[in-house]
């Protein structure tokens, strides 16, 4: 489904992506672990479109199409969602509008009908139940004096609903409480179809003792060090990454 | 951290929808202004002598007077030699009884601007007195409206027909002597709307002007006034567009507003004249002197404004709360573009006792525009229990823009409560990057953001005037990103 190719990243004169290589097929669930400063976030944010980052070099393809040659809404109607890292408040502007938008410009691009009123709504308050959410969260300002574990489920929210075939979640789970935690993590769980694919990026072995990944993948310095499968992830709750750099520039 | 705004910048740049001008021969005064141009004036509109002597008043008063410069806006000097101060469709000598004898070429204008006034008019419920170049050509639904004893016409009409109601009222919210361009337009005014609403009649329909100015070099000073009487209400609709052309144009338009006890009068406005071009060559100067009088107790009057353009606004809609528990309202989005310039606001004047009042203001900056927001809360001595509640919002889009607030604050009763609320923000890279990901483009992200932002003064506008403010904003923005 997506397939990343000695991928070079850089905001500003900094690279960030040194030749990233990174394959994820429809069915898996991969998770990115590294320290701060390695280029997650980066990676997360190139596959969305965002123009503060320019490649350099390599390729991004999804489901065969060149990816990087789409606006970040072309690839959003395409089926790529990125929860955010930090998800940006949008005062004025209610949720329910924002998501139904989002919803109808992806049925557009499907050839599907826009969704009316009545239907969104239904499909909204069952999704909201299933994450645990206040219904009257559809008529607040996007993200607008929410807590940060509000617009964390609130992004999970969106994907439930928005339906995505390659989810990327980037630290969806730092900063939650064990609750809100688990409710991510149901979410993320609901998604899990062999015509779709997630990649967790987190710093974390916490949220995949609730998801449990097919693969993990050390990021460090711009690039893939290490992959394994779960055990991997363990291997650095205890160990820290400290022993991959160094196997990494040695 | 990231260049979202840059491509901003250009989003703003739309081409004047409503660049035309119809080609319709004008009985124009030659430009300059003296005692004769006004004599003229009056005895071209056949009007009795005392709007004559009330003109030449003002006129001999405005004659010392110097143009303001305290607004925070910048324009080269008028000459007000160079304008002539009179200018009216042809068929003003013979006015049509019917639409049918209106020039066709007008009602293509209407057609242009998406008013077709016969069809329109009827649909909407509305009655529309349209004002072209100065005259009113053509009124509507006048018996409906005399049938419920409401006095709606021109303001040339209502001079001659009802003399002692514009005697009584002209002027008396709106003095000859209150400022500069008020004194203007007292001199000089041309025709504007007239609205009579009697006692415990609620009015059964809209009223609504499309105002248009046409003819080259011709300034406007369209004069208004509404009076609702004792437990009367009436919402009045005013609305206009104006042709494309490279010389700037002085607009100094006055109105008036009285309300009676238990009287309540609605004002909305969607104004949208041509605001110059993309490097601010042209477009009209507005210099409004708006204000309504709660003259009586429990009485209300509400402003709402959508300001998207003009090259220069100078406007402050104002309430003089003067009956006990009368209440005063200003709800403004104001835009400003390009090299547009704005500087508007209100004063809310709290005489009786517990009067209210409630500002919102929201001002959208983008290009190279400046918007300031200027407004008085005065809380007299024996207004006892008086409140007010100002809510001054920015949105500023780009770089090179300014938003400006300017409030007044001045308490003089220990029992007053005053509330002032302001926010400056700005749509972010990140936003539209937000929006984007989720499938929605730029463009759209933006047109939410900013319908999000004026949210609560567009709930205001009476329905079919909503989805036209929200539809002019988002034209206005069109091309803004890209």
């Amino acid at each position: 489904m997506l397939q990343i190719t000695d991928l070079k990243a850089r905001i500003g004169d900094a690279e960030i992506l040194h030749g990233l290589n990174l394959q994820v097929n429809a069915g898996e669930v991969h998770a990115i672990m590294g320290p701060n400063g390695s280029g997650k976030s980066t990676l997360a944010q190139v596959v969305a479109g965002h123009d503060a980052y320019e490649v350099t070099a390599g390729s991004v393809t999804y489901n065969g199409t060149d990816l990087l040659a789409l606006e970040p809404e072309e690839r959003a109607r395409e089926g790529i969602f990125l929860g955010f890292q930090y998800p940006v408040e949008i005062p004025g502007v209610n949720n329910a509008y924002l998501l139904k938008a989002a919803l109808n410009a992806r049925r557009k691009h499907q050839g599907l009908d826009e969704i009316d009123a009545f239907e969104f709504l239904k499909l909204a308050r069952e999704k909201m139940a299933l994450l645990g959410m206040d219904p009257k969260f559809l008529n607040r300002g996007v993200n607008e004096g929410f807590s940060g574990g509000e617009k964390k489920r609130n992004e999970i929210f969106q994907m439930a609903m928005l339906e995505p075939t390659l989810a990327v979640l980037d630290e969806t789970d730092s900063g939650l409480d064990i609750d809100a935690l688990r409710a991510v993590a149901m979410g993320v769980n609901a998604l899990r179809s062999p015509e779709r694919a997630i990649i967790l990026v987190t710093h974390y072995q916490r949220l995949l003792d609730y998801v449990e990944p097919d693969y993990v993948h050390v990021l460090s310095g711009g690039r893939i060090v290490r992959s394994g499968d779960k055990s991997l992830a363990l291997e650095l709750e205890e160990k820290g990454y400290d022993w991959l750099r160094e196997a990494a520039t040695a | 951290m990231s260049t979202e705004p840059d491509k901003l910048e250009s989003f703003v740049n739309r081409r004047y929808e409503h660049g035309f001008i119809t080609d319709i021969d004008a009985d124009s005064l030659p430009p300059g202004l003296d005692e004769g141009v006004v004599r003229a004036i009056s005895a071209r509109k056949n009007e009795p002598e005392f709007m004559l002597e009330w003109r030449l008043r003002a006129y001999r008063h405005w004659r010392q007077l110097e143009e303001p410069t305290w607004a925070h806006v910048h324009y080269p000097r008028i000459d007000y030699e160079a304008i002539s101060y009179f200018s009216a469709p042809k068929s003003d000598k013979d006015r049509p009884k019917s639409l049918d004898e209106v020039d066709p070429k007008l009602l293509e204008t209407y057609d242009k601007l998406g008013i077709p006034l016969h069809e329109r008019a009827r649909l909407a419920g509305v009655a529309v007195d349209a004002v072209f170049d100065s005259v009113s050509v053509a009124t509507t639904f006048k018996e409906k409206l005399s049938e419920a004893g409401v006095i709606f016409c021109s303001f040339s009409d209502a001079v001659i027909n009802h003399p002692d109601l514009v005697k009584k009222y002209l002027g008396s919210v709106v003095p000859q002597r209150d400022n500069f361009f008020a004194s203007l337009n007292s001199a000089v005014f041309s025709d504007g709307s007239f609205v009579y609403i009697p006692k415990g009649v609620r009015c059964p329909m809209e009223l609504s002007t499309y105002f248009r100015i046409n003819a080259a070099n011709t300034g406007q000073f369209e004069r208004t006034l509404i009076i609702a009487d004792e437990g009367s209400h009436v919402s009045y609709l005013e609305g206009c567009t104006a042709p494309m052309r490279d010389e700037n144009q002085l607009h100094a338009a006055v109105v008036e507003l009285v309300a009676l006890k238990d009287a309540e009068i609605k004002y909305s406005t969607v104004q949208n004249w041509y605001p110059g071009d993309e490097n601010g060559v042209g477009g009209i100067y507005n210099f409004v002197t708006k204000r309504g009088d709660c003259r009586g107790a429990n009485s209300k009057i509400s402003w709402t404004q959508v300001e998207t353009g003009s090259a220069i606004t100078w406007k402050y809609p104002s309430c003089i709360l003067r009956g006990e528990n009368s209440v005063g309202e200003f709800y403004s989005v104001a835009v400003a573009n390009n090299y547009q310039q704005a500087d508007t606001g209100t004063k809310m004047i709290h005489i009786g006792r517990n009067t209210r009042s409630t500002i919102v203001s929201k001002g959208i900056s983008a290009g190279h525009a400046q918007n300031a927001y200027r407004g008085l809360v005065r809380i007299m001595p024996q207004a006892h229990g008086a409140r007010n509640h100002t809510q001054c919002d920015s949105l500023l889009i780009g770089k090179a823009c300014g938003a400006h607030t300017f409030p007044y604050i001045e308490v003089r009763n220990p029992s007053a409560k005053v509330e002032h609320e302001a926010t400056t923000s700005k749509i972010s890279a990140d936003q539209l990057f937000y929006c984007r990901q989720r499938g929605i483009s730029e463009e759209d992200a933006v047109n939410m953001i900013v319908n999000g932002f004026c949210k609560e003064v567009f709930k205001e506008l009476p329905m079919e005037f909503a989805v036209e403010a929200q539809a002019l904003l988002n034209v206005s923005l069109e091309g803004a990103v890209g």
